[in-house]
């Protein structure tokens, strides 16, 4: 159980996703960063769905009420009682009246953090995943208790457990995304993927606007609507991409030049505004699709 | 017709226009996707069918999937959409009818009767939880979106935009020039069915005093 003494920036529940209800026009929703989110359960024995607290751009303060066992992962922030610095990627024990503080520093995003036993949170649709805009999921305010499920196991074999996040995910300021060819690929030349882009300051959790060369389009005519998600990027008529996120609309109406594949996408969510230079790589559906079960299967996870 | 979007979805293209028989048509192949296995969730727009599908599947056999389903489309006529009659009270609260009645050169009254007498097709739904987008609107309807979004819609408004009408589940901002608001609840989350309409469904807008 966690008191929140203070928060600020983006704070939200989230798990793996709200599945099942697109055709309806219910966004998936779900952790920015999936690689970090299904770390920090691992870390503290949860399942893989177990619902944590994401924090973007900000701070949060809290004071444990019992002794428990807490994993933050992400990039950008570090954990700090008074005395000590908690890495990020470990498990660490907490006691009783102890107050923790999660703090904003730079070169990243996102920060997930999971307590052992899980977080408490009732699911709407299927998930616990906080949808805002569309009224989904759970306020967060300060003051509020969270409170937690029963731990897997005992908490001193839950703590002090670290994760070899450079093995399978090299988070960097500079990425090469790599991406597969969207459907109105050829509305478009070449110059998306020879561009230098970064993160604009209008970002959140349903899309990322990208600043860079504007891209030439031969082909203006307006799209109809169709079906797209995470990680689908769209060239407005300025010519900007950009990449839809977690909280993406089920559909939209610009042209899709590419999308980002699942393995690359908390390497491009955890680029910082206006620092960060990404560029972009095309790569085929199956090369992809190994790279994302690559992840998985070695070892992360097990 | 098809291609990949991204790692783990495919995109099936019918037609490149909005109209009801292309349209029917990717409500059908949706359906005969349903509880296949592969497919974990479909997402129909006005031509298109976005497939998610299960990791453990390739591209390819789900494309072999998806095209063995697709030779059944035109034989398969069998109807579970349903038909839905919302009741509207034009011109009460937030609405454009009088804005529209001088740019239309109509009078309210024909608003309302053009806007009621037809009954629509949900195209998709999208934007919100929820949203239908339903056509296709009489011509002597059509608008352009507002010049600059309104920060606040209610919950109900019942609105048009070019040759779409369409609903508001949620308060929200929105675009659209509105005509009145019913007190149907479209999205209610903590039902067993939180969704009154489902996409391939119809809609008849019935004035109410």
């Amino acid at each position: 159980m966690l008191k929140v003494i203070d928060a600020s920036g983006f704070i939200s529940f989230q798990d793996s996703g709200r599945k099942g209800f697109q055709s309806f026009g219910v966004p998936v929703s779900g952790a920015m960063d999936w690689f970090a989110y299904q770390s920090a359960n691992h870390l503290v024995g949860n399942s893989q769905n177990s619902p944590v607290l994401e924090i973007g751009l900000g701070e949060i303060t809290f004071q444990a009420k019992q002794d428990c066992v807490l994993a933050v992962t992400g990039v950008g922030y570090e954990v700090q009682n008074y005395i000590w610095t908690f890495p990020l990627w470990t498990s660490f024990y907490v006691r009783a009246g102890w107050h923790v503080q999660i703090k904003k520093t730079s070169g990243g995003n996102w920060a997930y953090l999971a307590i052992a036993g899980g977080f408490d949170v009732p699911q709407v649709l299927g998930s616990s995943s906080t949808y805002i805009r569309g009224g989904l999921g759970n306020a967060f305010q300060v003051g509020d208790i969270l409170q937690s499920g029963k731990p897997s196991t005992e908490l001193t074999k839950l703590a002090a457990r670290d994760f070899p996040v450079q093995k399978f995910m090299q988070y960097s300021q500079t990425p090469i995304i790599e991406v597969i060819l969207g459907p109105q690929r050829e509305r478009f030349d070449n110059s998306f993927f020879e561009n230098e882009y970064t993160l604009s300051k209008s970002f959140d959790r349903m899309g990322y606007r990208l600043e860079g060369k504007a891209i030439e389009s031969s082909d203006k005519t307006e799209l109809i609507s169709e079906g797209m998600m995470m990680g689908s990027i769209q060239i407005t008529n300025q010519g900007q991409p950009i990449v839809m996120m977690a909280d993406s609309p089920t559909t939209g109406g610009y042209p899709k030049i590419a999308n980002v594949i699942k393995a690359d996408l908390p390497l491009l969510a955890q680029c910082e505004s206006g620092t960060s230079t990404i560029r972009f790589r095309e790569v085929s559906v199956e090369e992809a699709q190994e790279k994302y079960s690559d992840i998985l299967n070695r070892g992360f996870l097990s | 017709m098809f291609k990949p979007l991204g790692d783990s979805a495919l995109l099936v293209q019918l037609g490149d226009e909005i109209n009801p028989i292309i349209n029917h048509r990717v409500h059908a192949l949706n359906a005969l996707l349903q509880n296949t296995n592969g497919i974990l969730e479909t997402v129909p727009a006005y031509c298109t069918l976005l497939i998610h599908y299960d990791l453990n599947f390739t591209y390819q056999q789900i494309k072999i999937i998806v095209e063995q389903r697709m030779n059944q489309v035109k034989d398969s006529f069998q109807k579970t959409a349903r038909r839905h009659e919302v009741p509207v009270r034009y011109g009460e609260g937030q609405n454009d009818l009088e804005i529209i009645a001088s740019k239309l050169k109509l009078s309210i009254q024909e608003i309302i009767k053009i806007h009621s007498e037809k009954e629509y097709r949900i195209y998709m739904m999208g934007f919100m939880p929820g949203f239908p987008y339903m056509g296709i609107l009489d011509s002597r309807l059509e608008m352009p979106r507002l010049q600059t979004p309104r920060t606040s819609v209610r919950a109900g408004s019942v609105a048009i935009a070019g040759s779409q009408t369409g609903i508001y589940p949620l308060d929200s901002p929105g675009g659209w020039h509105l005509l009145g608001w019913t007190t149907l609840k479209l999205f209610d989350p903590t039902s067993e069915t939180p969704f009154l309409f489902s996409p391939g469904d119809t809609v008849k807008f019935i004035p109410e005093a």
